[in-house]
């Protein structure tokens, strides 16, 4: 997609210079320490807390005139969030948008990691809701600020022992702590546990924004993520019985989509333009002409191409 | 032979503040020494201080004045300035005290309480089982009562536990306080017969008897306190 | 009576574990404890009694680095190196307070985590000094539970499913599981009813002893220091009034204060 026209009201990116300064520098901080959260000045942003203004804001202050954008949500290029940001930076910054993941200089997502390996030079921007992976053991900022001072990180453990004895397995499928450089605990966002493994010495360099809770995170390129697991009960990542019926991939996530009122359901790739490339290359799926046949993808569009 | 025990110029009173601070003296001056295989008795009418005196050569009581020094190792011990630590050390190592009550913990059954001296000193649990066993059954304590804790015996079962326990691992100085006021003719039997035992293995006894036929067969020497409360 | 003596006790060592020196807390005017002074070796049980207000909490608070005395100077002295409570910096501190001392809390509740299972709740002491392997750690778990005579089936349960004395139990595992050479204890048979107290307090007899711990406990019942401790401080209006041998403080008490305790005592 072509660049789009930049509208003038605003200052390049919505955001002021100097708040653009302010949160380089606490990017900056965070960079240098991985898996600390750097306290920010989050400003007001024209859309709800909650709805990813600490990863608009890191956009915001990052994108440039030659940058590629693309936002996913849920792995999803054309959800309505994605799209409603995507068009947010088309018109502050006159950036050009695409969904191709190897095409984007700078990448937003929303609980996903895209299934396509990122390179070196390319930026990933998580939404965070709780950057805090112990606000759910231990209330007092006070006390988790301690925790995190002085590796006191028992209590995490505690949270996985105590699934182990209920559940015989670990049962946290998404936002699965993680720990970063040898040293900081840190919440990857509520991307599941499956991507967790991608974060591990990624070429990209990956920030975290919280608008809400007003903190920036960052976790450098080809920095060591391990997630924290048992020596008897090591991290494992979800598997799927079958692959994805559009694209027949065997290694993506999948959605899990019902088809009808019978119990039909289908699983999809939850990344999709990653689908979408692999049907270009010729990957079929077992399901594919069913969903031409039911307009769930564009019947034309692969001709189109 | 080494005096195990030397008392100088003991001198004990108690002063009762809550009772408009009267002081009660209990005697004064009192000297003397024992030495390993002796069994002094202590001897006086009632209320002339044998048990207080008992129980301050076990550092239950202290002292007003003067001293008691306690042969420890190569060296003597004074129980009148030696801090708690090392009352409670020579406890562990010298002396052993029978006194006439067993305070009982709930839980602890005759044989634990027999055997554990035995087992502070590091014997196996097997050999102190034995040892204990042994002494018990020589007691006349029936084996059943091996496994309940003592707190519903009778008096003189419960004197039997107490004696049992000083004398599986006797120490070189034994303090007894009316070891057979309970006990019929036979046990009173069984217990001169460990105290005189105890003696020939070179042990020191001090000890307080009211009943004569015991301290002929036991006495080696006689010390009246009855002196000693009249200076007070 | 012969007190059972502490068998693993440290007599041989040459160097207390604990040191308060003129330990003083004020409250403004008003004295939680005045001029504290006293030494406690390894293995030793140091008993603190006194009625309520005498400063004996105020005290243990502040030997068990809970509280800021206003002067004086509290060492502690576990490997060797003498290390003073108050220059330590904190995450030491907070460190040593997992690992080398343990303090038992009156209310249980004050030092469990009400949300977490019993197994959890004590083998959160050993994830936090860094074991990783579950099997283990809940092998550990299930191995004090029976220690604490809780029977083991109810490792997954949480403690608000425990009774009073249950609670106290668990805690003592808890406290006890890093095997701390230091174990303060507040009131630890408080709120409980008789025949309860009587299983706990044996209970801490024992491990007391086979574990050669040091402790300090606080407590206004002079049964449960006679039992448990070797050494005891009389305590009245934030002053040691009379300290000594338990046995020989409470059958030979000189002070007037201790004299009026010891005389309060019901006898059953």
């Amino acid at each position: 997609m072509s660049a789009h026209a930049i509208d003038a009201d605003y200052n390049f990116g919505y955001l002021d210079e100097q708040t653009k300064r302010m949160i380089r520098r606490a990017l900056l901080k965070a960079v240098a320490i991985p898996g600390y959260q750097v306290p920010f000045g989050s400003r007001e942003m024209p859309l709800a807390r909650g709805w990813g203004t600490g990863g608009i804001q890191i956009t915001a202050a990052l994108i440039g005139p030659d940058d590629k954008l693309k936002v996913i949500d849920q792995g999803a290029d054309d959800t309505t969030n994605a799209v409603s940001i995507r068009r947010f930076f088309a018109r502050v910054a006159g950036v050009e948008t695409t969904e191709k993941t190897n095409e984007a200089t700078l990448i937003q997502t929303r609980h996903r990691v895209p299934e396509y390996p990122l390179s070196k030079g390319q930026i990933l921007v998580y939404q965070v809701p709780q950057p805090e992976p112990l606000r759910k053991i231990e209330s007092s900022e006070v006390e988790t600020r301690k925790m995190h001072a002085w590796s006191e990180y028992g209590a995490m453990h505690v949270r996985l022992y105590e699934d182990i004895a209920r559940y015989g397995r670990v049962a946290t499928s998404y936002s699965y702590p993680v720990l970063v450089n040898d040293r900081y605990v840190m919440s990857p966002t509520p991307i599941p546990k499956f991507d967790n493994p991608k974060m591990d010495h990624m070429p990209a360099l990956q920030l975290f924004g919280a608008g809400r809770e007003k903190r920036i995170y960052a976790v450098p390129p080809f920095t060591k993520v391990k997630s924290i697991d048992f020596d008897d009960y090591p991290f494992e990542v979800q598997k799927w019985d079958e692959p994805c019926a559009l694209c027949g991939a065997q290694e993506s996530y999948l959605d899990e989509v019902i088809t009808n009122d019978r119990g039909g359901r289908i699983f999809v790739c939850s990344d999709s333009s990653y689908c979408e490339d692999r049907r270009e290359a010729g990957h079929v799926g077992t399901q594919i002409d069913w969903a031409k046949d039911q307009a769930y993808l564009d019947p034309n569009a692969d001709e189109a191409k | 032979m080494t005096a195990l025990i030397k008392v100088k110029s003991l001198h004990k009173h108690f002063i009762m503040h809550n009772q408009g601070g009267i002081r009660l003296p209990v005697f004064s001056d009192v000297e003397f020494e024992v030495a390993a295989g002796e069994a002094l008795i202590l001897h006086g009418e009632s209320g002339v201080g044998k048990t207080s005196l008992l129980r301050i050569l076990y550092g239950n009581y202290k002292p007003s004045g003067g001293h008691v020094f306690v042969r420890h190792g190569n060296d003597y011990v004074d129980l009148a300035t030696a801090t708690p630590r090392a009352i409670l050390n020579v406890r562990r190592k010298d002396i052993r005290y029978v006194s006439q009550f067993l305070r009982v913990i709930p839980r602890v059954t005759t044989l634990d309480i027999v055997k554990d001296p035995l087992l502070a000193r590091g014997f196996d649990d097997n050999l102190a089982n034995e040892k204990a066993a042994t002494l018990l059954t020589r007691l006349n304590l029936a084996e059943r009562l091996w496994h309940l804790a003592p707190a519903t015996f009778s008096g003189g079962e419960q004197q039997r536990v107490n004696i049992a326990r000083c004398f599986v691992d006797p120490a070189s100085i034994l303090l007894l306080d009316e070891p057979t006021a309970s006990l019929d003719a036979k046990n009173r039997d069984v217990v001169i017969d460990l105290i005189n035992e105890a003696r020939e293995n070179g042990a020191a006894i001090i000890g307080i008897f009211h009943d004569e036929y015991v301290r002929d067969r036991v006495a080696t020497r006689r010390l009246d306190l009855t002196q000693f409360k009249k200076a007070a | 009576m012969i007190p059972i003596q502490n068998s693993n006790d440290g007599f041989g060592a040459h160097e207390p574990i604990l040191t308060a020196d003129a330990l003083t807390r004020l409250y403004g005017e008003r004295v939680g404890c005045r001029d504290v002074s006293f030494s406690l070796w390894p293995g030793e049980v140091l008993g603190i009694v006194g009625e309520s207000g005498s400063g004996k909490s105020t005290l243990l608070r502040c030997l068990a680095g809970q509280d800021h005395p206003t002067s004086g100077k509290i060492t502690l002295n576990f490997d060797g190196a003498p290390l003073n409570l108050f220059d330590i910096p904190e995450p030491k501190r907070r460190q040593l307070m997992r690992t080398k001392w343990g303090i038992v809390h009156q209310n249980p509740r004050d030092g469990l985590r009400m949300d977490v299972s019993a197994g959890g709740n004590i083998g959160e002491r050993l994830m936090d000094r860094g074991d990783r392997h579950y099997g283990r750690i809940r092998a550990s778990a299930l191995d004090w539970l029976s220690r604490v005579e809780i029977e083991t089936t109810r490792v997954d349960d949480y403690p608000r499913q425990f009774s009073g004395g249950m609670q106290q139990r668990l805690q003592l595992a808890r406290v006890l599981v890093p095997e701390p050479k230091l174990v303060f204890m507040d009131e630890p048979t408080g709120g409980l009813d008789v025949s309860v107290q009587a299983r706990l307090l044996d209970l801490l007899r024992v491990l007391v002893r086979d574990l050669g711990i040091a402790a300090i406990i606080v407590t206004h019942d002079l049964a449960v220091a006679r039992l448990l401790t070797d050494r005891l401080m009389v305590m009245k209006d934030g002053a040691v009034v009379e300290e000594g041998l338990t046995d020989q403080v409470l059958d030979d008490p000189h002070h007037a204060y201790t004299q009026l305790l010891t005389s309060a005592v019901l006898a059953a």
